[in-house]
């Protein structure tokens, strides 16, 4: 098991953000469609990875609750991206699991079909490379 | 052969903090040309220099070497020093073991290692420097001051006050600036205009101050002390001499569509305009895009109904040369253009608005008389949202990476004013620090919350979405209550980040003076020369060098005008000694050397020279001491290695590199 | 396998710098204390166009493995058109030096104003990078003058 300081490190590595230039705005926050719904809000990832509270974030509701509409991405003016740090924090989640390759042909049958499209359209966006 | 002086400063723990003082002492001794080597805490203290002075009688030194902070710093004072014992001072080299080494190493050992070659290298330069006796320069006893906002006409009246004579540059048809566009001032709420317009009435009638407006600068040639400036007056259509002033004209225009630039946009006006009714000098000008006179050739209206006879539509653009002593920048701002925040729907609905425009929606002679209005349907807003921080303060390339400074106050000031006229109106103030540091500030941002009830929400605003009942549907975030908010306003107002004027990047190059990559003009010295640029006989006021308020920018005026003043005194100036030379006997007169000198120093003249016993005349580059500067770049041009840089000499620089590379 | 690095390799990097931006982003590096490796020294001088070419080739003959040049940014000369010129020399200079076997990485122009300790820093740390990946110089070096 990994501890928490290589976890909040790889979350900056795969995100490539600098959390340290939050300058706590709250724009994320403001900009998020699903704010509601999460119990961390978007503007708390960054002060979770800070204090290297990694167990909590993934544990966490929003990480399967962020759209990754990038929104706050666009939005940060300070070039942090809550929603990339989240995004890592799943691809830790993930690959902590292991087995973290699918058959291509297994993708029609995995797809709910109320699975929001934009969801979809980030997942491709998120994976293309 | 040299007897060389090393002085080794400790700067406290500055230098000897990381670099082994007494180590790079020990060294110097070693060094070819030295004869005397001591360390001291604080070498550019009185009893540091009385050390240099002791040791340049007793030990009948010839040259000095102080390691000590950047040349930039203290060059001078030891310069000055070595002059007061007898010493030429432009023997005096400086090796910046702070700035350059101590300041920027952490290990000792190697933060040593460099600071004795540093020394090295300056022992080299000194063994081969010779005495150099600066030339002198005449001063021009006329200051120039380009731009004739608040921060020109206050540094003009000073100096002028001062009783030299001042010009002024402004590029729009009337001097007052932003501030003049301002409804009230924080944080004593008086009134802009009624401060600014005795001011500007001051300098227009001052016998010593004349104003260009609706004029630009055009080149800049020359230096300190003696500059030659071309000033383009754009053609105004109108003689400044005949016209009244009586503005029948503007009435009569039939051309009345053009965007009112003093309304920023919000109110049209006529292609014949001055642009406010207090403008100085009350002269309008033509706007030839929008006449139809000159769009059509029939019209002629304005030229009609003026008793004057003022209307000239042949004028042409008149370019002015005039000399100067001393050129004060005062350019100014404007506000970022926000086509790049359209999660804030500024392009999208008229009622979202900057705090300029805001500006001028209060202010009485502004497009809605004062009544505070949507521009939409003229409907009273009865919910304000106001968004802080827009585009200061970013990492990214949509904004600035600079805190706009004055925002904080006027959405204070703008938020007290409405809910003092308009008590029926909310206002919320969106936030992400309320930065308040100035005499009576916070105490004014305080009376908006306690006194005004302004409503300071901590957080952002991530998009406003105009609905289409007409409203605008503001989504920020409350992060002390952590809850994101969702909120119904009439109108939204953005303090878009501020910025140099377009212009400056132009001035600063005709003036070479250094600029920053944000635009605003850089400080000879961020605390010690704060309103002189590092480009000599250049003086900033304003913004043109940083953010600031009103005050702050009349007081950097009034300092601007003292540091001008002061070089206006003197009769004359001493030049800088280090200037290129050319050695007859290896000059050819290829006139490559001319070719690439920017100050046209050079000419050529057919001299007798002795070259090892044979007598002829040869064409000879020859260098004008008072026109040269000292870039050097006819050095490395010349071909026979004729031209030489004193002070900067090849020899010199070849013995630093070989000290270096040792 | 990787080929094993030389750790004691220390190289001699010359760095010219313009009096008015460079030299002055570069106190500003240092009174930000933006470090930077010591084995830069700088020499300071009135323009970048005072920068013989035979500055350079001295520096490489008396064993220097890097040499950079820095100036005001190019329409900011102090001297107007100083570093037009120097481009231009430099240019010259180092596509001849790359011919003569002196890699291109070896040498470098930089501009950098007064305002960018920042940038002279992350360019002095990019370019001993680069020199410490390319090793000693061994081109053009005068063996006679190293002690």
């Amino acid at each position: 098991m990994k501890t928490e300081k290589n976890r909040a490190e790889m979350i900056k590595e795969i995100s490539g953000v600098n959390p340290l230039k939050c300058m706590k705005c709250g724009k994320c926050s403001a900009s998020c469609p699903s704010y509601n719904e999460m119990d961390i809000k978007p503007h708390q990832f960054v002060s979770y990875v800070i204090n290297e509270d990694i167990e909590s974030l993934v544990n966490s509701k929003s990480l399967w609750k962020c759209l990754s509409c990038f929104a706050c991405v666009e939005r940060c003016p300070r070039d942090v991206k809550p929603g990339k740090l989240i995004d890592a924090a799943r691809q830790i989640v993930v690959r902590e699991r292991g087995n973290t390759y699918l058959d291509p042909d297994e993708i029609p049958e995995l797809i709910d079909p109320d699975t929001p499209q934009q969801l979809l359209v980030s997942a491709f966006r998120r994976y293309r490379r | 052969m040299q007897r060389i002086g090393v002085f080794v400063c400790h700067c406290g723990t500055n230098i000897a903090g990381t670099v082994d003082v007494k180590k790079v002492v020990e060294m110097a001794a070693h060094e070819p040309g030295v004869v005397h080597a001591e360390d001291y805490a604080y070498m550019c203290s009185e009893a540091g220099q009385e050390k240099i002075h002791k040791a340049i009688k007793e030990k009948k030194l010839t040259g000095l070497v102080v390691c000590s902070c950047s040349p930039r710093m203290h060059e001078t004072t030891f310069r000055n020093a070595a002059e007061k014992a007898g010493l030429n001072p432009y023997m005096v080299e400086i090796a910046n073991i702070r700035e350059h080494c101590s300041w920027i190493h952490k290990d000792m050992e190697e933060a040593t290692e460099k600071a004795v070659i540093l020394m090295r290298a300056a022992v080299a330069k000194v063994n081969l420097d010779a005495p150099l006796k600066p030339g002198e320069s005449k001063v021009t006893k006329r200051a120039l001051v380009i731009g004739g906002g608040i921060a020109g006409i206050q540094t003009a009246l000073d100096i002028a006050e001062a009783g030299y004579p001042v010009d002024i540059v402004e590029k729009t048809p009337s001097i007052g600036g932003r501030m003049s566009q301002l409804d009230k001032t924080f944080p004593t709420l008086d009134c802009s205009s009624c401060i600014l317009t005795p001011k500007m009435g001051e300098v227009n009638a001052h016998p010593l101050i004349n104003i260009y407006t609706y004029s630009e600068v055009e080149s800049v040639a020359g230096f300190v002390g003696d500059f030659t400036v071309e000033i383009r007056k754009k053609a105004r259509s109108v003689d400044m001499n005949k016209c009244t002033g009586c503005g029948l004209c503007q009435e009569k225009c039939p051309s009345k569509k053009s965007l009112s630039e003093f309304n920023r946009g919000l109110s049209t006006r006529s292609a014949i305009y001055t642009p406010f009714a207090q403008a100085v000098p009350n002269v309008p000008v033509i706007d030839r895009d929008a006449c139809i006179k000159f769009k059509t050739g029939k019209c002629g209206i304005c030229s009609k109904v003026c008793q004057a006879g003022a209307i000239d539509y042949d004028q042409k653009d008149e370019i002015i040369t005039e000399k100067y002593g001393a050129i004060v920048v005062a350019t100014g701002f404007d506000m970022i253009k926000l086509d790049r925040y359209d999660e804030y729907a500024y392009s999208q609905s008229k009622d979202v608005i900057t705090s300029l425009e805001l500006e001028r929606i209060m202010n009485a002679a502004g497009p809605t008389g004062g009544h505070l209005e949507r521009l939409s349907d003229g409907k009273a807003p009865k919910e304000i949202v106001f968004i802080q921080c827009v585009g200061s303060r970013c990492a990214d390339d949509r904004g600035k990476s600079y805190c706009s400074k004055i925002c904080c106050m006027y959405t204070a000031k703008h938020a007290m004013l409405i809910r003092d006229k308009y008590p029926d109106t909310n206002v919320t103030v969106f936030y992400i620090d309320v930065r308040t540091p100035g005499k009576n500030f916070d105490e004014f941002y305080r009376r908006a919350v306690e006194d005004y009830g302004v409503n300071y929400i901590k957080g952002q605003v991530g998009k406003v979405i105009p609905q289409p009942n007409g409203k605008l549907l503001v989504q920020g975030a409350d992060l002390i209550d952590s809850k994101q908010i969702l909120k119904e306003a009439d109108m939204v107002v953005l303090a878009a980040a501020i910025e140099p004027n377009e212009g400056v990047r132009k001035i600063a190059t005709m003036l070479t003076a250094s600029i920053d990559t944000n635009n605003f003009l850089t400080e000879a010295h961020a605390k010690l020369r704060p309103v002189e640029s590092p480009t000599a006989g250049i003086f900033l006021s304003g913004v043109c060098q940083g953010p600031k308020d009103i005050p702050e920018t009349v007081s950097q005026a009034g300092a601007a005008a003292v540091k001008a003043i002061g070089l206006l005194a003197k009769d004359k100036l001493l030049t800088n000694p280090c200037t290129a030379h050319s050695d007859e006997l290896l000059c050819n007169g290829c006139s490559q050397c001319a070719n690439v000198c920017p100050y046209g120093a050079i000419t050529y003249e057919d001299k007798e020279v002795n070259d090892h016993g044979i007598r002829e005349t040869r064409r000879i580059a020859v260098v004008n001491d008072a026109l040269c500067q000292g870039c050097g770049a006819c050095t490395v041009t010349c071909p026979s290695g004729a031209m030489d840089l004193q002070g900067f000499s090849n020899r010199q620089i070849l013995a630093e590199v070989d000290a270096i590379c040792r | 396998m990787s080929i094993e690095k030389n750790e004691e390799f220390r190289p001699k990097i010359v760095a010219f710098c313009c009096n008015w931006c460079s030299y002055a982003g570069a106190d500003l590096a240092g009174s930000s204390r933006m470090s930077y490796s010591a084995d830069v020294k700088i020499i300071r001088v009135p323009c970048s166009c005072r920068v013989n070419p035979m500055f350079i080739l001295r520096a490489f003959e008396r064993g220097a493995d890097g040499v950079i040049m820095c100036g005001c940014h190019p329409g900011d000369c102090h001297y107007t058109s100083g570093n037009f010129y120097a481009r231009r020399r430099m240019t010259l200079l180092f596509s001849m030096l790359d011919y003569i076997g002196v890699e291109n990485g070896r040498t470098r122009v930089e501009w950098v104003s007064a305002a960018e300790g920042a940038k002279f820093s992350q360019t002095m740390h990019e370019f001993v990078d680069k020199i410490t990946s390319l090793g000693k110089n061994v081109r053009l070096e005068d063996l006679r003058c190293r002690n």
